[in-house]
């Protein structure tokens, strides 16, 4: 009975990750309503619980997709993989509003210089202080903290090496966690209240992952705005990672 | 039809990514540049278009809605297949460089926000389930 339960499951692995999800939603709008007076969105606790499931399928597996591994949950894998993730925020566009989005333009390239630049010389500096000395290694971690993708890509354009390329992923990782994460709380602080915030949040903030789903624990109409900044950052990270900031980190170390 | 809205977003998502390729590597950048972002531009602007004449009943927005809407539980998705046990074992480099770049950049978001003159606010607590586009589906 079980096993033809499990059975079930597993082969409709989409269809499970709707239902896990589902239930999920389900589980954090009740918490959000009776435990915090709907203070806490109930799509922060959402996104806390998913990295809770993460957390736990990456003790149980020792793999690196969190409880996709899991393989009765494999579905979440293609539920939340790059695709649909992309499918979702490019339909998320539907709702733009043109003028909000052109007026607050320059100011968004602006930002999404600047996020690009500062986290690197952060990262790069922590590097310094922890006793990396080699342009290289130190040009990967400050990439790192740029994003999770930026890092490893300019780490192998540069040539360095893998226990170095593993610290670089995990400052990412740990980088767009703590977006995910603060985002709802730093609302206030942040004045996320605007498209034209939104789109400062999102050139600053990086990664379109930590971005969306902060910007979604906020307010859900933001999204938009911060996702299409947001998703130039990567590629920009990847362009200037392993090109100028190398080449910027190399003439100051050496 | 709502497929016709589906497909109008699939097509946009695929010429987006496929252009986004296409920079990267005449950038020389080895990954996709903005590909999303141009995806979106795309359906924006195809939406103004189709709007404008009136070729854009409310079944066909149905069809790229739902997925606006399905957006939070793909996020919540992401999430649960991150790799948060690397991310926590990458000891106090990690920790202090992603720490530090996020807290420079929240006291510069939070400056730039402050400089914008007090727009007309937007009614908070807003949810996916509450949207009216939302509601159609």
């Amino acid at each position: 009975m079980i096993e033809l339960l499990e059975k079930t499951a597993k082969h409709n692995g989409l269809v499970t990750a709707f239902a896990l999800v589902g239930l999920v939603m389900l589980v954090s709008m009740f918490l959000s309503r009776r435990l915090t007076f709907g203070r806490v969105h109930g799509s922060a606790i959402a996104i806390l619980i998913g990295l809770g499931l993460a957390y736990w399928g990456g003790i149980q597996t020792g793999g690196k997709q969190g409880i996709a591994d899991v393989s009765l949950f494999a579905g979440v894998g293609l539920m939340g993989g790059a695709m649909l993730r992309d499918f979702a925020i490019v339909a998320t566009a539907f709702e733009v509003q043109v003028v909000e989005a052109r007026k607050a333009g320059l100011i968004g390239v602006f930002a999404l210089l600047l996020g690009t630049l500062l986290p690197f010389v952060v990262g790069a500096s922590v590097a310094w202080a922890f006793g990396y000395r080699d342009a290289v290694s130190i040009t990967t971690i400050g990439a790192g903290a740029v994003t999770y993708i930026v890092g490893p890509v300019t780490g192998a354009a540069i040539g360095a090496s893998s226990e170095v390329m593993a610290l670089s992923i995990a400052t990412g990782l740990v980088k767009a966690i703590i977006v995910m994460v603060g985002t709802p709380m730093a609302a206030r602080f942040l004045r996320l209240k605007t498209p034209r915030s939104a789109m400062v949040f999102g050139g600053l903030a990086g990664t379109v992952s930590g971005v969306s789903a902060g910007l979604a624990a906020t307010d859900r109409r933001l999204v938009p705005y911060g996702a299409l900044v947001a998703t130039f950052h990567t590629g920009l990270g990847c362009l200037l990672g392993p090109s100028l900031l190398f080449f910027a980190t190399r003439a100051l170390v050496a | 039809m709502i497929i016709y809205g589906t497909a109008l977003l699939a097509v946009c998502h695929l010429l987006g990514i496929f252009l986004g390729d296409l920079l990267g590597t005449l950038l020389g950048a080895k990954t996709n540049v903005g590909g999303v972002g141009i995806a979106m531009i795309l359906l924006i602007c195809a939406r103004l278009y189709m709007h404008k004449r009136g070729m854009m009943p409310q079944l066909t927005e149905m069809g790229v809605s739902f997925w606006g809407a399905m957006y939070i539980p793909v996020v919540v998705a992401m999430a649960a297949q991150q790799n948060v046990v690397s991310a926590l074992r990458g000891g106090p480099v990690a920790l202090l460089a992603a720490f530090a770049s996020v807290l420079a950049c929240a006291g510069c978001i939070a400056l730039i926000n402050r400089s914008e003159r007090a727009a007309p606010e937007w009614d908070a607590g807003a949810d996916a389930d509450q949207q009216p586009t939302a509601h159609r589906a």
